[in-house]
């Protein structure tokens, strides 16, 4: 099966294009970082230097957990319209009759929201980070610096924005309302937080090792979601609004 | 499409069509989704370069068998060749590639351009030369001007406008117009003709869906009528012909004594809702069933002037393809009932 990097190209170009003149997209994508940014950052700045180290752990793990919600989020509210958006603006079935296969259309439409959602969160991170180098108590400073979870959460931040795609690409592929699928998506994209929480949290010990391992683990479950959502792109069906009977376009993945 | 719009379509005069393997071959298409069966046993062939109208009630199965066609939903049984390739998985992709579908809701992103939407279709086709293509589809149908638009902003016409751009891009061999003029008013519905006709003297294939029969009997060489089954397929004359018989259309002063003994060995009858009385003196108007109109009007005149009647007109009736319409879909549909 041959992909087209122009053909997705194309995708990322025209979803980017959207997502600027979207208002909601833009708000969405703005409010959620702020909010995320701002609790965790008041709390680290509302800190002395004379705290104790166990309220100082605490909220070093709340702050540096906090922004990971930021790739879970805003992937999977954007995701969630990506395909049934399509079908309720009519613009589908014209893009179907292209030469695009549905494995070139899911991969764009994820590398357009990935792309935003990792600039986003990184520069969440990089923002909060430094706030707290330049304004926080000496010695919080250093916690947050040094903490365990900080390299975790980086390498976290790309891996749960893919979950979060796939999920919402899968539900969207299949819903046949965009706010439904909106908060089914939303939902679908918090398993995996929970195990950064474990982490952040201390619950499991955020290790290089154990984090290396859940991340081996969350971006082999990202590859074969990947998989499953172009399984689950019904070309008939979406268009049609029925289960596809014919079948023989659907098992061919270049179809 | 503003430089030729001024050039009424040309009436569908019967033209050779191109030799060679058909741009459309279906052979016993047949589409069910669970219990319902929306195209039943479908078999008709679309020589290139001809316009072929395929009408039908709302359900019939056109738009169905346009996304068969398209590649976009498989059928259920039977086989296809569009465009020189069988209808398969293998071959959906280089299908679409030589095809282009106009589906009835033009499907434009709201938040693009009208250039930005082309641009996109343009990379999706992988087409080279693409500011050009896009230059000479908005060209041809007179949106040069509003090229940088957002199409949100853009009328419904201006809208369907842009959607046919779109079909253009790629220059298809074969295009599939479901409803193009759906909702325009006469004079943008007019210019989607032109563009039709012109598209039609460059040798493109056009497979046109359309519930306006004036619009298919003007533009197209054949129509097929479909209900599910196809009910019947032929020339729009020779559809006329085979269902209905020629006849002479007689309007006189007034309405005459003794018709019987006018048109003796005619099959005859008064024309609906005209007075039937002699001593009515409103004018009177009779249908005439005949073989070869041209021979029986001077006939048919002399022995109405015999009669003392004031002849007014005596003209062959002609049927229009919404006869032969209504005429085949109520005889399905009331077989149905």
């Amino acid at each position: 099966m041959s992909v087209s990097a122009t053909r997705i190209g194309a995708v990322i170009r025209k979803e980017l294009a959207e997502f600027q003149r979207n208002r909601f997209i833009v708000v969405t994508a703005s409010i959620v970082p702020i909010l995320f940014l701002v609790s965790p950052t008041a709390q680290i700045l509302s800190l002395k230097a004379t705290v104790l180290s166990t309220v100082l752990r605490k909220r070093v793990e709340t702050g540096l957990f906090l922004p990971l919600l930021i790739p879970v989020l805003v992937p999977s509210i954007l995701a969630a319209y990506a395909v049934v958006g399509e079908r309720e603006q009519g613009t589908l079935e014209p893009v179907l009759t292209t030469p695009i296969t549905r494995v070139e259309f899911l991969l764009g439409k994820a590398a357009a929201i990935f792309l935003p959602a990792i600039g986003v969160s990184y520069l969440m991170f990089g923002v909060f980070v430094a706030i707290t180098q330049f304004a926080a108590a000496s010695p919080v400073a250093t916690a947050v610096l040094h903490a365990p979870q900080l390299p975790a959460a980086l390498i976290f931040i790309p891996l749960l924005a893919a979950w979060a795609i796939w999920a919402g690409l899968a539900i969207s592929a299949r819903a046949t309302d965009t706010r439904v699928a909106q908060q089914l998506g939303t939902l679908a994209s918090l398993p995996p937080v929970a195990v950064a929480a474990l982490m952040s949290f201390n619950v499991i010990s955020p290790t290089f090792t154990v984090a290396a391992v859940m991340a081996g683990v969350l971006l082999a479950v990202d590859v074969l979601a990947c998989f499953a959502v172009a399984q689950l792109f019904d070309r008939e069906g979406l268009i049609t609004g029925t289960k596809s009977t014919g079948g023989s376009y659907r098992v061919r993945g270049a179809s | 499409m503003s430089e030729s719009a001024s050039t009424p379509p040309r009436p569908p005069e019967p033209r050779a069509r191109s030799a060679g393997p058909a741009a459309i071959e279906v052979s016993h298409l047949t589409k069910t989704f669970g219990a319902r069966t929306a195209v039943d046993d479908v078999s008709f062939s679309v020589a290139r370069g001809e316009v072929f109208g395929f009408l039908g009630p709302n359900g019939a199965g056109k738009t169905t068998t346009v996304r068969i066609l398209g590649t976009l939903i498989a059928p259920t049984a039977g086989s296809a060749v569009v465009a020189g390739l069988p209808l398969g998985p293998a071959s959906a992709a280089e299908i679409r590639q030589r095809i282009s579908i106009m589906p009835e809701a033009p499907g434009l992103y709201r938040r693009l351009t009208v250039t930005e939407n082309l641009e996109y279709f343009a990379r999706l086709y992988g087409l080279p030369r693409r500011e050009q293509r896009i230059t000479e589809a908005l060209a041809a149908v007179g949106l040069a001007d509003r090229a940088y638009d957002l199409t949100g902003n853009l009328s419904k016409g201006l809208w369907q406008r842009a959607a046919l751009a779109r079909t253009l891009l790629n220059d298809p061999s074969v295009m599939f117009l479901d409803e193009p003029t759906s909702g325009l008013d006469p004079v943008a519905a007019h210019e989607v003709h032109v563009l039709i006709t012109a598209l039609r003297g460059r040798g493109v294939t056009i497979f046109l869906t359309t519930h306006r029969l004036d619009e298919a009997e003007r533009l197209c060489d054949r129509v097929a009528i479909m209900n599910t089954k196809l009910r019947t397929i032929g020339r729009p004359d020779e559809l006329r012909q085979t269902l209905f018989n020629r006849s002479l259309a007689v309007s006189i002063a007034a309405p005459l004594a003794h018709p019987g003994q006018v048109f003796a060995g005619l099959d005859w009858r008064v024309a609906s809702d005209q007075p039937a009385s002699s001593a009515d003196s409103r004018p009177a108007s009779y249908l005439l069933t005949v073989t070869d109109p041209a021979q029986a009007a001077p006939a048919v005149t002399r022995a109405l002037v015999a009669a003392g009647a004031d002849v007014l007109s005596i003209a062959e009736s002609r049927h229009t393809l919404e006869d032969v319409y209504l005429e085949l879909v109520q005889d399905t549909e009331g077989g149905a009932r």
